[in-house]
């Protein structure tokens, strides 16, 4: 069944028909990924360009693996964006690229809202792999199956996810997305990683960490960024992690059938102990192949092929 | 030289400073209103006939970017003053970020020679502070003697309140207006439009209505203290009406200007991440739409100011946090007004010309604000059933990011007079 959305923008507004296609599609695919020859000829002829101009590594290897898998044509294009202000507009270099007829264009960027900029300045499909503090939907959609795959249903599952919900993209797509699915999210951190109106978020937020803990089927930790506590939203690393932390102690306050996950890189020590992150509750991992699952059905999706 | 005489025949005069609202000629002589009434003789005058039109004293923009020197990619003192020209106005405040920035007498000269035969007057505002770092303050009293008609960090405020106190205090003694950008920078830090439930879904870091109420309450408690008088520019929060409001009431020599857009865009506009609705301060909530609105229409406000910022494509067609702040607004302002405020009963004509022509021409002290024999010969003269639809490359701005394209506005000005000199406006559209 084609998708409703022609670009991947984020999860806001998304569908419940597409996103149950889009998990069932990377179900199949998945499949896939545990056979002993890895590739399908799905995406052939159809060019991708990954466009990251933001630091990543797992997003653009899951994508560019995926997109291998498909036996698309690849084309990946990294700039920091310190060095944007110099050179050319991203305006100009799409342009360019495109007059090099590329089909769908994966984008990370500093900027919100830049998935947008380029469907507005190109006839590509676009792929939000990740927009400064907006939306990082592939990987909600990842941790979604994973979650469908691990407890089997949506239905009556809770989630918390705990920490800086205020700058990450991942906390939006997460809530958003699974909010759509029927998924009850809240969210739990210090007050100062809180947006101060999240009236657009259909969340109940907490600051006691221990008090809520039993209550959900899924601990999903975020990443700390190192530079809160310079700007002064964190006192220390230290008081974090023992608010916040999801240590060997309070892993023992989970209900029994919980599960943790965090969309990484993980800071060991800081919002997860080193022990926790590897131990049996964890499907970090597990995330982790889904991601690629994840993006080729995303990627098949919205290159047409499916309509065909 | 001599300069030939010219009645505007048959306008609808509104000048509220002499209870106008009737059809009347005007003459002008020798750059000067010589007379206003009825059936006034031409004689050897050049007739510009008025019949059907609304004739106001000559707009006055307290807050224009004419990017001149530093960015004439942008705009350019003459490109600017012929979109003031075609949006009505006879007189523009240079605001002086520009590069160099306005602080010394010799580049308050440059601007003023450059805008000769410009068509529209040119009042140069200069910086409160030396490169508008706010460190130490300009010589302000050899820049107001070579035309700075008050002083102005804009873009930033002074973040040290002694070195407010103190320009208020040297400009106040000058008889000079201190024109206040009020944000405060750390609570505004990588702000990318107003803070709230849309920042947060959209993922864009805010900028507090605090960020300039904080200001605006600082510079009231120092301008009370000091007994000096202050202008707040651009407000756009519900809160600063009413501290300016209170504090107008216990006699604190404060007044202020809103932008036109502030009156009738909202925050909702950037929800497409929409550079075009990129600007400082930032659109806010349609309660702060009827709190500006309410200021106007009670007197709390005293000027609406467009803040003309053009900025060239290159700044603009840009991800969201790298493209410029501000709009343009010289030649829509008018039509925006009489479309919003005038045709919704919110505002009379009387009132338009309070605020875009008298309290400024009273703020700034500088001729103009009335039609009065003997008065500065600038006029406005505005067609209101012309109607015409804003089209960014038809403006004669150098700059095209307007926030009104594709709006329908309901009249055009047909000419400004400056000086006794007829500019008739010959927009195609």
């Amino acid at each position: 069944m084609p998708l409703e959305i022609t670009h991947l923008f984020g999860l806001k507004g998304v569908s419940r028909e597409d996103i149950d296609t889009i998990l069932d599609t990377a179900v199949s695919f998945r499949e896939v990924l545990d056979r002993p020859i890895r590739i399908v000829p799905t995406l052939k002829g159809v060019a991708v360009l990954n466009l990251f101009y933001e630091d990543s590594t797992r997003t653009r290897i899951s994508f560019e693996l995926a997109e291998r898998r498909l036996s698309a044509e690849v084309v990946s294009f990294s700039k920091s964006s310190s060095s944007v202000s110099k050179g050319e507009s991203l305006r100009d270099t799409v342009r360019n690229i495109e007059a090099m007829k590329i089909d769908l264009i994966v984008v990370r960027h500093r900027s919100p809202g830049t998935p947008r900029f380029l469907a507005a300045h190109t006839g590509c499909r676009i792929i939000n792999a990740g927009d400064g503090e907006h939306e990082h939907p592939t990987q909600a959609l990842l941790d979604m199956m994973t979650m469908r795959r691990h407890f089997g249903t949506f239905e009556g599952l809770r989630v918390l996810i705990v920490g800086d919900i205020l700058h990450s993209r991942v906390a939006r797509s997460e809530i958003w997305g699974l909010t759509t699915m029927g998924v009850r999210v809240d969210v739990c951190g210090p007050s100062t990683l809180m947006p101060l109106d999240m009236r657009g978020f259909d969340v109940t937020v907490h600051h006691d960490f221990d008090r809520v803990i039993a209550e959900y089927d899924v601990i999903y930790m975020l990443r700390i960024q190192k530079e809160r506590q310079p700007a002064g939203l964190i006192p220390s690393a230290r008081e974090y992690t023992a608010m916040y932390g999801l240590t060997k102690d309070r892993v023992k306050r989970m209900s029994p059938e919980a599960v943790i996950m965090h969309p990484g890189p993980i800071n060991r020590g800081i919002e997860l102990d080193y022990e926790v992150a590897d131990s049996d509750r964890s499907l970090i991992l597990e995330q982790v192949t889904n991601g690629e699952a994840v993006r080729m059905a995303v990627l098949y999706l919205l290159s047409g092929r499916s309509e065909q | 030289m001599s300069l030939k005489d010219l009645l505007i025949q048959g306008g609808h005069v509104i000048d509220p400073s002499q209870g106008l609202d009737s059809v009347q000629d005007i003459l002008i002589s020798d750059g000067r209103v010589k007379a206003v009434g009825a059936g006034l003789r031409a004689g050897r005058a050049e007739v510009f006939n008025a019949a059907g039109m609304l004739v106001f004293p000559g707009l006055i923009d307290m807050h224009t970017h004419l990017r001149e020197p530093g960015y004439e990619e942008a705009e350019t003192i003459h490109s600017g003053c012929e979109a003031a020209s075609g949006g009505g106005f006879t007189a523009v405040c240079a605001m002086p970020n520009t590069s160099p920035p306005t602080d010394d007498a010799g580049r308050v000269r440059f601007i003023l020679g450059r805008a000769y035969g410009a068509m529209a007057r040119v009042y140069p505002v200069g910086a409160i502070t030396r490169n508008r770092e706010g460190g130490l303050i300009v010589e302000m009293n050899e820049m107001a003697e070579a035309g700075a008609v008050g002083f102005s960090d804009d873009g930033v405020s002074v973040a040290n309140a002694a070195v407010m106190r103190n320009a208020l205090r040297y400009a106040d003694m000058l008889g000079r207006p201190v024109i206040a950008h009020e944000e405060d920078a750390d609570l505004d830090c990588d702000g990318q439009m107003n803070e709230g439930a849309l920042s947060a879904e959209l993922g864009l870091r805010g900028m507090p209505a605090i960020a300039e109420e904080t200001l605006v309450q600082r510079d009231i408690a120092i301008a009370g203290y000091t007994g000096t008088g202050i202008h707040i520019t651009h407000i756009s929060t519900a809160g600063t009406v009413s501290l300016i409001r209170e504090a107008k009431k216990r006699g604190v020599r404060v007044t202020c200007d809103v932008t036109p857009h502030h009156l009738v865009l909202t925050e909702d506009c950037v929800a497409t991440y929409d550079t075009r609705f990129k600007m400082n301060p930032p659109l806010r909530t349609t309660q702060d739409i009827r709190a500006l609105r309410e200021g106007l229409t009670d007197g709390t406000i005293d000027a609406i100011a467009t803040d003309h910022a053009p900025h060239y494509i290159e700044q603009k067609e840009l991800e969201f946090i790298y493209a410029a702040f501000g709009v343009t607004g010289l030649e829509t302002a008018l039509g925006v007004v009489h479309r919003e405020l005038v045709a919704t009963g919110i505002l009379t004509w009387a009132d338009v010309v309070r605020t875009m022509s008298y309290n400024p021409s009273r703020i700034l002290r500088v001729g103009g604000g009335t039609l009065n024999p003997g008065g500065i010969g600038d006029v406005t003269i505005y067609d209101p059933d012309a109607a015409w639809t804003v089209v960014p490359g038809l403006m004669k701005s150098k700059s095209k990011n307007t926030p009104f394209s594709g709006w329908e506005l309901p009249g055009r000005v047909t000419a400004t007079v400056v000086g006794g000199v007829l500019y008739v406006n010959n927009r195609e559209s």
